[in-house]
């Protein structure tokens, strides 16, 4: 950080404050930025390093290394901490950086908010991660916290709460900021419809945010005053029943899913045209996609629990329109390869991540599709089969994608290139031990092996072998990530102001790196 | 005659492919399972799959090819087009259709696996941290089924024991769940204390078990055998210890098999009657407290601290017997603690506290006998 602070020293006169105090104090988006993006980073690794002792523990069968009870604590805290730690605080981090720079504003429009919405983050978690330590162990009853299960949980339980309120706090709050500044701080000729694709997938976000984040800490709530308060909102035995949660869950959690992956799409549909030299394909459908793939968030929750014994037309219905789902997905995936298609590509780092991105998102909307057919979906749910298919689309959908922004977008933020040789080792690291460490997960879930199981019966060993090595050449390859990072921070050639030959938009109209305080007079969009 | 030659070659090479993938299919598909409905799952399975594959190859086919040909340094220069209506009409139209045409197959899959009219037998499954219980409704037999002892001692950490070396690891139980070939059976499935899920995977479902609440299911298996199978939806520390055993025998072995069962449970029932010696009990009890008790408050009594209290030297288990009779019979509200009354026989848990009372350290000398347990229930 110290050196980061040099740097930006070196080109401004009216520059941060010094020291430790410049961070906690800031309101510029652009540190609050890195600060969102430096916090994922560090959460990425201890959610990775959870995920090493899950896949050590099923290298074979038997149990060697942990016990069950913590096992369980690793697969739930292992989601909390990439879902809300990871990838939502990355996106954030990049919206920070971004936004401003990408519509000709000064800054985010709600600075000190913004600053706020940050530093809860750092708090949220320390209380989720100290639960390890507690008696009795964090929370083990999966991050969709299903009760009964979860209202056994030990000493953990209202910290847990309490940390998720305030996750939730700190995404609305940076949702509020990011549809402010949208609306309100565009250069004057940037109309919503010549807005960067980026910029509109995360206003869409930020709304699903806004209407979500509030039914996840409503089901929370009503958990609480279940174990502490009497209440009998889940318990049968109360007149309270155990779906009601569910569908209260899934409500927020289906939205969830797409909050983690529409930002994702608005990076790639930034990156490829890039590499394509040529302009997005079919840009206002790419729009509307998104804004349909938003609403359809919100009428399919129910196929995350086909086999909870709804009546036939209920399943129907979220089966139907699940399906549907597929349609402006695909329009997406369409206009990106026609994107690619006669173009005059180049393969550089950020442009093999979107590559990689199109490739195995698609895989995994596939076997989207596939369990989305609800009498299929009998055998599929809850086994290894969903869990590859959400890796899918989470690893290399949500990570590889702001991995390849990372790469895209550090020569602009730091000033220097990266080493692309270090840059494309790390790609094809992460791409081929990805599949190694996922796909055969589809085996083991249709051949039978459920999820959330800490041993397993001794025909899954081979492909769970596989699946381990996969996943420990996986987490090695990110701290090649992590030093790629450090030493483009630290040095190395001096980026141009365009960076890449075929960039557009506002950004790369500024310096690299950007003063302090960029766009203190609007530009004149063309 | 050249023409026979080839297309025999190719329908040799295609037998010999699908032999070769019948032989895998247990490791890398989903199994075609023995009853009527994991058929049709099976099917609507590999055809959504072929229809994946397909689209799969199209679209990758274009983006790699684009890769491959339009790249700069094969000197491609950028088109600039960047907007088609006919293409975006065609690609919003063609898939609604191949989705319609997958959603009608697996209409008809979904509303034959919910018609459960003119069944012929009823069971209902109970989940229960962490094993079933199983009663069947028509001949009123009712058994609670582990994780076979064997496994259960393999499977501990410390254990020493090659895991490899014990057949259907983890997949094994005490007590199997018997039923007929050929009979239209529905399962009805609930839970007493958290969410389970019932899955076998040859039936060709799962179906959640909720406390509270009743699902119902139906299978009607068309072949003598042993299907396994495993809880599906976690249910804390043991939630992949509660597998499921269903041995489908044909009518006349299923009609001696209830015959024994039912014998078996008059018997048990005979014996609560009786006075049990201290060493019978103390005996019964250690294998009671096995299955039972052992996985939350640990084998040597030493429970887990934070999540399972200990037993080794509580208050309650050294105190007045009748608190300790209330605890393991009515269980405890909020907690992991069951209500063992409806799980356990009288003499099950008069032995068990017995033990209790007279293991790991503590020594009232207390003997429970059957007879007090059966008095309690009233």
């Amino acid at each position: 950080m110290s050196t980061a602070t040099a740097t930006h020293d070196a080109h401004e006169d009216h520059g941060p404050a010094k020291g430790l105090m410049r961070w906690i104090t800031t309101t510029n988006h652009k540190d609050i930025g890195t600060l969102y993006l430096i916090f994922a980073l560090i959460m990425f690794m201890i959610g990775g390093a959870m995920a090493m002792v899950i896949r050590a523990e099923l290298f074979q069968p038997g149990m060697q290394l942990v016990d069950p009870a913590f096992f369980n604590q690793m697969t739930t805290v292992h989601a909390l901490v990439m879902i809300f730690g990871g990838v939502m605080p990355a996106f954030t981090g990049l919206a920070n950086w971004l936004i401003p720079m990408m519509i000709g504003a000064p800054d985010m429009a709600l600075p000190r908010m913004n600053n706020w919405s940050f530093w809860i983050l750092p708090f949220a978690f320390t209380l989720l991660l100290s639960t390890l330590f507690m008696d009795g162990g964090g929370p083990a009853a999966g991050w969709t916290m299903y009760p009964p299960l979860v209202l056994q949980t030990g000493d953990a339980f209202p910290f847990m709460i309490l940390s998720i309120h305030m996750m939730g706090i700190s995404s609305i709050m940076g949702s509020i900021n990011v549809i402010v500044t949208i609306m309100n701080m565009r250069a004057p000729g940037m109309t919503l419809m010549k807005m960067p694709l980026f910029v509109w997938t995360w206003l869409i976000t930020a709304y699903l945010l806004i209407a979500t984040m509030p039914v996840l800490a409503g089901a929370v709530t009503m958990l609480l005053t279940d174990k502490f308060f009497g209440t009998s909102f889940f318990s049968a035995a109360g007149g309270g029943d155990p779906v009601l949660y569910q569908h209260v869950f899934w409500f927020f959690g289906h939205p969830e899913v797409y909050i983690l992956i529409l930002p994702a799409f608005g990076i790639i549909s930034q990156i490829i045209p890039t590499f394509a030299r040529k302009p997005l394909f079919g840009y206002s459908s790419m729009v509307y996609a998104t804004a349909s793939i938003a609403f359809l968030s919100f009428i399919v929750w129910a196929h995350h629990m086909f086999t909870v014994g709804m009546p036939t037309a209920g399943e129907l219905f979220f089966m139907y329109a699940t399906m549907m789902i597929a349609v402006p997905t695909g329009v997406k995936v369409f206009n990106w390869v026609s994107t690619m298609w006669k173009g005059s590509m180049t393969f550089e780092t950020p442009m093999l991540f979107a590559i990689a991105f199109v490739f195995l998102f698609t895989i995994g909307g596939f076997s989207g599709l596939m369990l989305a057919i609800a009498p299929a979906d009998f055998q599929y749910h809850d086994t290894y089969f969903v869990v590859a298919h959400f890796h899918y689309v989470l690893v290399s959908g949500a990570v590889f994608s702001i991995m390849a922004a990372v790469y895209y977008w550090l020569p602009k933020w730091t000033g220097h290139m990266y080493d692309e040789k270090l840059g494309k080792l790390h790609f094809w690291l992460s791409a081929i031990s990805m599949n190694v460490l996922f796909f055969p997960q589809h085996f083991l879930g249709l051949a039978g092996m459920p999820r959330r199981i800490p041993d397993y019966s001794v025909q899954f060993t081979g492909f769970n072998q596989i699946s381990s090595i996969g996943g420990f050449v996986f987490g090695l390859s990110q701290v090649l990530f992590c030093y790629i990072v450090y030493k483009t921070i630290k040095g190395g050639q001096p980026a141009s102001e365009k960076v890449w030959e075929g960039a557009q938009g506002l950004e790369w109209t500024l310096p690299s790196p950007p003063p302090y305080h960029s766009f203190v007079e609007a530009p004149a969009i063309k | 005659m050249k023409r026979s030659t080839a297309v025999k070659g190719v329908t040799t090479l295609a037998s010999l492919l699908l032999a070769e993938s019948a032989s895998a299919e247990y490791r890398l598909n989903m199994t075609q399972g023995v009853t009527p409905i994991s058929h049709d799952v099976y099917d609507l399975h590999m055809t959504i799959l072929w229809v994946c594959v397909a689209i799969g190859i199209v679209v990758f086919g274009a983006m790699f090819y684009a890769v491959y040909k339009h790249r700069k340094s094969k000197g491609a220069v950028a088109a600039n087009f960047h907007e088609s209506t006919f293409a975006e009409f065609a690609w919003t139209i063609v898939p609604i259709l191949i989705l319609v045409s997958m959603a009608i197959p697996a209409t008809k899959t979904l509303l034959a696996m919910d018609d459960l009219s003119d069944s012929d037998m009823t069971i209902k499954v109970t989940g229960i941290q962490w094993k079933w219980k199983y009663d069947y409704l028509d001949d009123g037999i009712s058994f609670i089924s582990s994780l076979a002892p064997e496994h259960n001692q393999a499977r501990q950490r410390d254990s020493g024991i090659d895991v490899t070396k014990i057949e259907n690891y983890l997949l094994e139980v005490d007590h199997p769940v018997v039923v007929p070939v050929g009979k239209k059976i529905r399962f009805l499935t609930t839970a007493n204390d958290v969410i389970h899920s019932w899955w076998v995977p040859a039936l060709g479902w799962k179906k959640d078990a909720i406390p509270g609440f009743i699902n119902e299911m139906w299978a009607r298996i068309d072949k003598p055998g042993v299907y396994r199978g495993q809880c599906a939806e976690l249910c804390g520390k043991d939630h992949g210890f509660m597998p499921i055993v269903v041995v489908a025998k044909n009518e006349s072995d299923y009609r001696d098999w209830v015959a024994m069962k039912k014998q078996e449970q008059a018997d048990a029932l005979a014996s609560a009657d009786r006075a049990w010696s201290k060493d019978e009990l103390m005996k019964k009890g250690a294998q009671v407290y096995a299955t039972s008790c052992a996985a939350c408050h640990q084998a040597n009594g030493q429970g887990l601290p934070g999540a399972f209290p200990a037993l080794a030297g509580s208050a309650l288990v050294k105190g007045p017997v009748e608190g300790h009779i209330d605890r393991v019979m009515n269980g405890k509200q909020g907690t992991a603690m069951a209500a063992f009354a409806g799980l356990l026989s009288d003499v099950e848990i008069a032995a068990v506290i017995t033990y209790e009372r007279n293991s790991f350290g503590n020594d009232t000398g207390d003997v429970v006998q059957p007879a007090t347990i059966k008095a309690a229930r009233k």
